[in-house]
């Protein structure tokens, strides 16, 4: 999946991806998607709670070994 | 246009680490997730929030011997468990650093960036002998429980920690 940005949250533990992803959040525009680099599992339940209360969009899920990578579309300013 | 941002209210009653650490995780997160925080600090919660250095000053034999043996501050909060004369908690922050994990001091800096209010309990002030010198200087105001119950009562989560 294609990204505008992409934030490495690899070695880091919650809450840390979520609150590092909000923060990165404000650098996106409307329409943009961020690739989110985790090996914390957690976050495969943590990004899509965060969209969803959030109204952003979790476009999908990738995993390879131990590595996440989340993609998480900016809807609203 | 403004839009209405969901509260959370928490009580910090505990002074030990692991709940203080739950306390931030929950608050950051939220914080992270638009929702406007704030935190109650009272009874042993105040010891999370007061200053690390320097002494506290209280009037009375009874309060100064107290303020002595709970002197509090974030570097001296210890595990609700398995303290075991400190050698517990030792083990479980050397744990905490090894996997970079932030620190207690470094979750009030995050929470404090990210717009959560920390407030403590006038009431257990007013007992322990506390003034606002022995809190750190992220500490927003001192109020008392008809004040978190104002924010409770519009808060979409309370919680009591």
């Amino acid at each position: 999946m294609k990204a505008d940005h992409t934030l490495d949250c690899v070695g880091l533990y919650c809450p840390m991806p979520i609150v590092k992803t909000a923060e990165k959040f404000k650098e996106l525009k409307p329409g943009e998607v961020l690739e989110v680099m985790a090996d914390d599992k957690g976050i495969k339940q943590d990004m899509p709670a965060w969209c969803k209360t959030t109204g952003n969009e979790c476009l999908g899920i990738e995993e390879e070994g131990g590595e996440i990578k989340v993609y998480v579309k900016k809807t609203h300013e | 246009m403004a839009e209405e941002k969901e509260k959370l209210s928490i009580v910090v009653f505990s002074g030990d680490l692991d709940r203080a650490l739950a306390a931030f995780i929950v608050a950051t997160t939220a914080a992270s997730m638009g929702m406007e925080v704030s935190m109650f600090f009272t009874f042993w919660g105040l010891n999370i929030i007061k200053k690390n250095e320097g002494g506290i000053k209280s009037k009375g034999l009874m309060r100064k011997i107290l303020n002595f043996i709970n002197r509090g501050g974030s570097k001296r909060l210890k595990l609700s468990r398995f303290n075991m004369l400190g050698l517990g908690t030792w083990m479980m922050k050397r744990l905490m650093k090894d996997i970079n994990y932030p620190s207690i001091d470094e979750f009030i800096t995050m929470a404090k960036d990210m717009g959560v209010k920390l407030i403590a309990c006038t009431t257990t002030c007013g007992v322990m002998g506390l003034s606002e010198g022995a809190f750190r200087s992220e500490v927003d105001s001192m109020a008392g429980a008809a004040y978190f119950l104002g924010e409770a009562r519009e808060s979409k989560v309370a919680l009591f920690i």
